[in-house]
């Protein structure tokens, strides 16, 4: 069916969330829709499946004009929607869980005729070869498979326009790839789909149109096939945006960070950490690549002092640190940025200038002799939303209320905001857009140029080839290779991700 | 926004879950008023004016019981005869008195509560506390100025609540066991406690049946602040208000209540901070159980006189009550335990004047709990837009650096 929201504008208290937006997709084809966090797309996608009226505009569904009252008009019309975050029961099997809302009942008291609707999920399972295994219970399929039970859902309540919110956020690369092949076979039976994502690669990738929101307008509109990474990204952001932040030559300096035969245990007494030797010298980044689950959350946190190391030396400069506090370790000029910003580098529920001074509450000028010097807190966290360009209407706004990509310039703007020897960012750009990609990579790169040590863990390859000065690639708890940035390739460093040692340099 | 419109807009539903409550009590006493009720069918008009009038008069009472008679207040002032003064005023001081204790063991658990703990203990530690300063003032007795005795006294219960508000809070940090099994268990041997120590023939009252301590009236007592007859309102709510201002203060002023509030949002946040998890439980614990053993002090040295087994009276579980309808706020304990204390002391004007059971109160104030915990009803019964953000908001303001 072909699909088209004609002039929609949303407005919110103080925000107008979709400006006259018009796009159309056709039947059995892709519209990717690429915007940053707060261009307005979940807006417009709330809007299309129901759970938002609009304040004015159009919605047509094969030119007809459809009024949305609630999200059952919207499936009714034949849109379903895949959410970011997944509406499943984790002790239903997917029968259950897929007919759970839409079930077919037989007999006199409506009982739920599980063989109709399994036989329907199968069918619907092969024909678009989702490859789910009906009689699974949610809460042991992965992610990726969960997201498929989400797709059954829309197509088992006859979806033929299937709306799929940031899909890939959840996913693994080969997880990704397997999603495009799913949305091909989709559209090839004719359903249309919406892919709304941040990523460039993949609307360029998947999809047929590309429109562009910014700031809840339509920034423009590109074609897949003639339109480059570098134009949509400078549509996105609404100036030029540097992709790769430029960086001068790493100038290495003393030996900041040194690991030797560092040992660590996760949280099931397994060996995450299995004898990792490192430097990380000052003035350069040394970048550690590889899939997630390879043991470098636990390195991280046994730098960082969360976590008790099994064995091993670590020193920072030349203090031992193999027994320090978080504390001890903060104090000696360490930032520390955390894989996981909601849990474990905010307070949600906090201000911004709370969670501005979070770990340097108990210096000075902030408190003195524990009592808090309120202006100067104010004052810092001020300084700090304008040097680090932090969106929000005030320094007494609740963090939860931010962006992802402001939300991690509170934690960046807070971990810069004291002199450091060595900065330890994990996974700092995840979930972000590129324009706030690109202002974390440059803060970083300026700690680097003024003498900081850098150790970025990541599991995007793009962010570990345009950063690291020397990538080092983690392989089930060690190690497996280290490479200069100039001699990493998406190859040879996935070959090293995926287990394989060679080359020179390789670690023990 | 302004502060005062933050303030209100934060009080909206509290207050509301308020009069809800209250509309709720009003039909309960329409349906409960059989006699009038029986003469809908004969007389509607006379029936349902009968019917408002008893609501009326009920909750009329109960105001009056709790903050006394303008008329009659002005009358006896005017007067200036010092008996009448103090009958006119008792029932405003006796809500006071009332609050005391509640302002004392609400400020506990809004602490405890800030720190991500849930106290239940309240109770236990109220007593203990209470069991401490009668120790005190019946081994001090005779030996020591009065004055001496009331402050040792006072501060032996406050240490008192807070060991055993610490012990659970030590536990937790230290092996994990949920503090609210253990403070609900600390509360039965808090009073077996009690009830032990009054065994010993040095407290008990000599020639007494039941488990009271002896009268401490005649060693030490908290001075009261109106020099009348019959009125009980000491220094003791003076120093309640003052433990809510403290309590603000280190909530909001000092680093070791940012660490504490940092613990009870989020605790990994707080340990990635570098702060100390551990200390921050302990802390609130001791607190929490510091201030309603203090309570306990001056209750037991100030307006009852006498350690019995029921002097709390369910304060420590009230007290969970008034700190969650008081939003955790100090300032808000002490509104809501004035309200509860209001409604406790005029309640008993209602039940004696207008034969509305005292049980009704019970009723308005367990729904006043549970409207203040399901927000969302009160917002659909009053119809109350929520103004949340807009997701993924577009907004971009210049920080704004006033105060």
């Amino acid at each position: 069916m072909r699909l088209e929201l004609r002039d929609i504008t949303k407005q919110f208290p103080g925000v107008l969330a979709n400006d006259r937006i018009s796009i159309a997709a056709d039947r059995g084809k892709v519209l990717g829709l690429l915007g940053e966090n707060g261009a307005g797309k979940t807006t417009l996608m709330n809007i299309l499946s129901g759970l938002y009226k609009p304040d004015s505009g159009q919605i047509f569904i094969d030119g007809e004009e459809r009024v949305f009252g609630d999200p059952a008009a919207a499936i009714h019309a034949g849109v379903g929607m895949v959410h970011q975050h997944f509406m499943l029961v984790p002790v239903f099997d997917v029968v259950e869980a897929v007919a759970l809302g839409a079930e077919t009942v037989s007999g006199p008291f409506g009982t739920f005729d599980r063989a109709a609707a399994r036989a329907r999920i199968v069918e619907l399972s092969e024909r678009y070869r989702l490859e789910v295994d009906p009689d699974a219970k949610i809460e042991s399929l992965p992610v990726g498979l969960r997201q498929r039970v989400e797709i059954l859902k829309a197509l088992y309540r006859h979806s033929d326009i299937l709306v799929l919110d940031e899909p890939s956020a959840v996913l693994t690369p080969s997880e990704t790839e397997e999603l495009f092949g799913i949305i091909r076979s989709l559209t090839a039976t004719g359903t249309t789909v919406v892919f709304i994502t941040h990523k460039l690669n993949e609307v360029l990738e998947v999809a047929d149109d590309i429109v562009v929101l910014r700031r809840g307008r339509v920034a423009g509109s590109a074609n897949p096939k003639t339109t480059t990474r570098q134009e949509l990204a400078n549509l996105m952001v609404g100036r030029d945006v540097e992709l790769i932040v430029p960086k001068g030559p790493a100038n290495p300096g003393k030996i900041v960070l040194s690991l030797q035969g560092v040992k660590v245990r996760d949280d099931r007494l397994d060996m995450a950490v299995d004898g990792v030797d490192l430097e990380v010298r000052g003035g350069e980044i040394v970048a550690i690549a590889g899939v997630q689950g390879n043991g470098q959350t636990e390195l991280v946190e046994a730098i960082v002092g969360l976590r008790q190391i099994d064995a091993g030396q670590m020193t920072i400069g030349d203090q031992h640190i193999e027994r320090s506090s978080p504390r001890q370790v903060s104090d000696l000029g360490v930032a520390h940025i955390p894989e996981d910003r909601g849990r474990d580098g905010l307070i949600a529920h906090m201000s911004v200038a709370e969670n501005y001074i979070l770990d340097t509450y108990h210096r000075e000028p902030y408190s003195k002799r524990g009592i808090f010097d309120r202006k100067a807190v104010r004052d810092g966290a001020a300084k700090g939303v304008k040097d680090f360009d932090i969106r929000t209407p005030s320094v007494d706004t609740s963090a939860s209320s931010l962006s992802g990509g402001n939300q991690q310039k509170v934690v960046v703007a807070r971990e810069f905001s004291v002199p450091v020897q060595l900065v330890v960012a994990a996974q700092p750009t995840r979930g972000l857009d590129v324009g706030s990609i690109e202002y974390i990579h440059r803060r970083i790169i300026e700690q680097r140029d003024a003498g900081a040590a850098i150790l970025i863990v990541s599991t995007e390859l793009d962010e570990v080839l345009a950063v690291g000065d020397r990538i080092a690639v983690m392989y089930d708890g060690k190690i497996v290779g280290i490479l200069s940035g100039a001699d990493a390739t998406h190859e040879n460093l996935g070959l090293l991700m995926g287990g394989a040692t060679f080359g020179p340099g390789a670690a023990a | 926004m302004s502060r005062t419109k933050r303030v209100l807009r934060a009080a909206r539903v509290p207050i509301l879950a308020v009069v809800t409550a209250l509309l709720i009590g009003a039909i309960l006493i329409i349906l409960t008023d059989f006699d009038n009720l029986s003469r809908l069918g004969t007389d509607p008009v006379g029936a349902v004016l009968a019917l408002i009038g008893g609501v009326v008069s009920g909750y009329g009472a109960m105001l009056t019981g709790a903050f006394g008679d303008p008329a009659r207040i002005l009358a006896a002032i005017s007067s200036g005869s010092a008996n009448d003064i103090a009958t006119a005023i008792r029932p405003i001081t006796e809500t006071l008195v009332a609050a005391t204790p509640l302002i004392f063991a609400g400020l506990g658990v809004a602490i405890s509560f800030r720190g991500g703990m849930f106290n239940i203990g309240g109770d236990g530690q109220l007593i203990l506390g209470a069991l401490a300063a009668t120790i005190v003032a019946i081994v001090l007795a005779g030996q020591v100025p009065p004055f001496i005795i009331l402050v040792v006294s006072i501060i032996a219960a406050t240490i008192a609540g807070g060991v055993w508000g610490f012990f659970p809070g030590f536990l937790k940090a230290r092996t994990g066991a949920h503090e609210v099994i253990t403070t609900i268990m600390l509360n039965y041997i808090a009073a077996l406690v009690v009830y032990f120590a009054l065994r010993s023939p040095e407290i008990r009252a000599a020639g007494s049946t039941s488990p009271v301590s002896k009268s401490l009236g005649p060693i030490v007592d908290v001075p009261t602040i109106i020099p009348l007859p019959g009125i009980r309102l000491d220094y003791g709510f003076v120093v309640a208000l003052l433990m809510a201002v403290a309590v603000s203060a280190l909530l909001f002023r000092t680093t070791k209540g940012f660490e504490l509030r940092a613990a009870g949002f989020n605790l990994t946040a707080a340990r990635y901070a570098g702060m100390s998890a551990g200390g921050s439980m302990m802390l609130a614990m001791a607190l929490s159980g510091a201030l309603a053993g203090m309570g306990g002090g001056f209750m037991v040295i100030g307006t009852v006189g006498q350690l019995s087994l029921d002097l709390s009276g369910g304060i420590g579980f009230t007290a969970i009550a008034l700190a969650l309808l008081a939003g955790l706020r100090p300032s808000g304990v002490v509104v809501a335990a004035l309200l509860f204390g209001a409604m406790t002391n005029g309640g008993k004007l209602m039940g004696i004047q207008s034969g509305i059971p005292f049980d009704l109160l019970g009723f308005i104030m367990a729904l006043v709990i549970m409207f203040v915990a399901a927000p969302g009803l009160i917002r659909s019964i009053w119809r109350i837009k929520v103004d949340k953000p807009a997701p993924e908001l577009a907004v971009s303001v210049q920080p704004t650096a006033s105060e």
